[in-house]
C-alpha cells in the first residue's frame, strides 16, 4: 500500500522578476497529484541541482522568461549530471524559441514547453515519462 | 540495504536523499534499511546509536504564516555558526482531494543553500492522520545516522493533532503571531499545551508584546493549577522574536539549551507514547484494509442499513469487527 508520488522540483534560474506562470504550473501539477517543490525566484544552477539532490526529485522543471535559458538551462543539466542525477527528467518552459527548444532537447532535455502550452499537456508528458521509467526500474536500485 | 546504510553513514547525500524517498515509497525496503543501520559492524552500530542519541530534535509548529520557515533558517544558521550539522524536515499538507502537495518551505530558507553541512528535505503529509508525515520519526533517524546533530522539523500547526510531533522531537516550539484572535485561538487550540517553548514572532507588529504577556499569564496560571503533571513547576518560556531580522533568536537558543537536560529525560517517555500511537495507527490502517478486502459486500449492506435508519454506524462497526476477528 505504498504510493510512489511524482516529485517535481520547479525552479526559476536567473533574473526573472515574476513567477505567475510558474505558480500556475505548480498548482496544476499539485492538482494532478504530484508533490511540487517550488524553490522561487533567482535561483542559481548550483542551488537548483542541490535542491534536486536533497529532494530526490523525479522531474526538474525550469522556467525562464527573460531569455537566459541557453546559458542557464544547460548549466543546470550539467550540475545535475555532476550530482549523479542524469537519469531524471529535465524540462523547461517560458519564453523559449523553437530553435532553442531543439538545441536543448539535443543536449538531453526532455521537452521544452512554450507559451500557449496547456498545463494538461505538461501533466500528461510527465506522467507518461515517469510510468515508462518506473515499470523498468527494479525496486532494489 | 547494507550498501546504502554504509553510504549514508559515510555522508553520501544522494544515498540519504534516496533513503528518505524509500521511507515513503517502499516501506519494506525502508524497514530493511533501518535495521541495517542499527546492525552493521559492531563499531558502526554503536556509533550509529550514539549519533542518534546526540542529535537534538526540535519541532516547530504553529499556524500557517507564523514565520516558522524563516525562524528555522535563522536557528539553523546559528547552529551552523556553532559548528553543528543541521538536518531539516519541512512538512506540508497533502491535498485530500488531489493527493498532491505544494511544498513551499524551501523558498524561505534560501540562506542555507550550498552548505554541505545542512540537509533540507520537504515532505508531504500524504493523508496521515495527525497532520504529520507518517515517517518523520524514521526520517529523523536517517538524518542522525548521516551525521546531522541538530534536527529541525517544521509542521503545519493544528493544535492537538500535533501530539505526534511531540513524540518525535525533544522539544516542541510553538510559533505564534499577533494577528487578530491569536491569543484566544491558540489557547483554545491546545497549542499552549504541547509547547515546550512558545515563540511570539513578528515582534515588530503591534500586539506582539501584548500576546507574549497574555501567554505568560496563561502559562503561569496553568503552572500554579497543575499539582502533578508532566510539566509541574517547569516553566514554559515565552520568547519574543522577529525572525526576519533574527532578533531574539539567541534567546530562543538559550531557552533550548536550558530545557536540554530535562528534555532528554522526558523524551523517552513521550517517544514511547508516540511509538505506541504509531503502532496502533498502523494496526488500525491494516485492519481497515483487511476489512475492505474481506467484508466489502457486508460493508455495503451495512451502509445501506445505516442510510435507511435501521441501524447506527457504531452497531454496524461492532458487527463487522466481530466478523473480522472471529471469522
Amino acid at each position: 500500500m505504498t504510493e510512489r508520488k511524482i516529485r517535481v522540483l520547479l525552479a526559476k534560474p536567473g533574473l526573472d522578476g515574476h513567477d505567475r506562470g510558474a505558480k500556475v504550473v505548480a498548482s496544476a501539477l499539485r492538482d494532478a497529484g504530484m508533490e511540487v517543490i517550488y524553490t522561487g525566484l533567482h535561483q542559481t544552477p548550483e542551488m537548483i541541482a542541490d535542491a534536486a539532490l536533497e529532494e530526490d526529485a523525479d522531474v526538474i522543471a525550469l522556467s525562464s522568461l527573460s531569455g537566459a535559458h541557453m546559458t542557464l538551462f544547460p548549466r543546470v543539466l550539467e550540475r545535475l549530471r555532476e550530482h549523479g542525477l542524469g537519469d531524471r527528467l529535465v524540462i523547461g518552459g517560458g519564453i523559449v524559441p523553437a530553435e532553442d527548444m531543439k538545441a536543448l532537447e539535443a543536449m538531453g532535455f526532455g521537452r521544452l514547453f512554450g507559451p500557449g502550452t496547456t498545463t494538461a499537456e505538461i501533466v500528461d508528458y510527465i506522467r507518461r515519462w515517469v510510468s515508462e521509467r518506473r515499470t523498468c526500474r527494479k525496486t532494489s536500485q | 540495504m547494507p550498501g546504502l546504510a554504509a553510504e549514508i553513514r559515510a555522508g553520501d547525500r544522494r544515498a540519504l536523499a534516496r533513503a528518505l524517498s524509500l521511507l515513503e515509497s517502499d516501506e519494506s525496503a525502508a524497514d530493511d534499511l533501518i535495521e541495517a543501520l542499527a546492525a552493521g559492524p559492531q563499531a558502526a552500530a554503536t556509533d550509529a546509536q550514539a549519533a542518534n542519541a546526540q542529535a537534538l530534535r526540535l519541532g516547530f509548529t504553529g499556524p500557517p504564516g507564523a514565520g516558522k520557515s524563516t525562524l528555522i533558517e535563522k536557528v539553523a544558521l546559528r547552529y551552523r555558526a556553532r559548528g553543528h550539522r543541521v538536518g531539516i524536515l519541512a512538512v506540508d499538507p497533502t491535498s485530500a482531494f488531489t493527493g498532491g502537495a505544494l511544498l513551499g518551505d524551501r523558498i524561505r530558507m534560501g540562506g542555507l543553500g550550498g552548505d554541505p553541512d545542512v540537509f533540507l528535505r520537504s515532505m508531504a503529509t500524504r493523508g496521515h492522520r495527525g497532520g504529520l508525515a507518517a515517517h518523520v520519526i524514521e526520517a529523523l533517524d536517517l538524518l542522525a545516522a548521516a551525521g546531522f546533530d541538530r534536527l529541525l522539523v517544521e509542521t503545519v500547526g493544528v493544535g492537538q493533532t500535533e501530539l505526534e510531533v511531540a513524540g518525535a522531537v525533544h522539544l516542541v516550539i510553538v510559533v505564534l503571531v499577533p494577528e487578530a484572535g491569536d491569543a484566544v485561538q491558540s489557547l483554545k487550540a491546545g497549542l499552549t499545551e504541547i509547547g515546550d517553548i512558545m515563540v511570539v514572532n513578528k515582534a515588530d507588529r503591534p500586539g506582539a508584546s501584548a500576546l507574549a504577556g497574555e501567554l505568560r499569564e496563561a502559562l503561569d496560571l496553568r503552572a500554579k493549577r497543575e499539582s502533578a503533571g508532566t510539566r509541574s513547576g517547569a516553566e514554559v518560556p515565552v520568547v519574543l522574536i522577529d525572525a526576519r531580522s533574527a532578533q531574539g533568536v539567541d534567546e530562543l537558543l538559550a531557552a533550548i539549551d536550558a530545557a536540554g537536560g530535562d528534555a532528554l529525560g522526558r523524551v523517552s517517555e513521550r517517544r514511547e507514547r508516540a511509538l505506541r500511537t504509531r503502532l496502533l495507527t498502523l494496526l488500525a490502517e491494516g485492519a481497515e484494509r483487511r476489512a475492505g478486502e474481506m467484508l466489502d459486500a457486508a460493508i455495503d449492506e451495512e451502509v445501506k442499513a445505516i442510510a435507511a435508519g435501521r441501524t447506527t454506524p457504531r452497531r454496524a462497526s461492532a458487527r463487522l469487527l466481530e466478523r473480522l476477528l472471529g471469522g
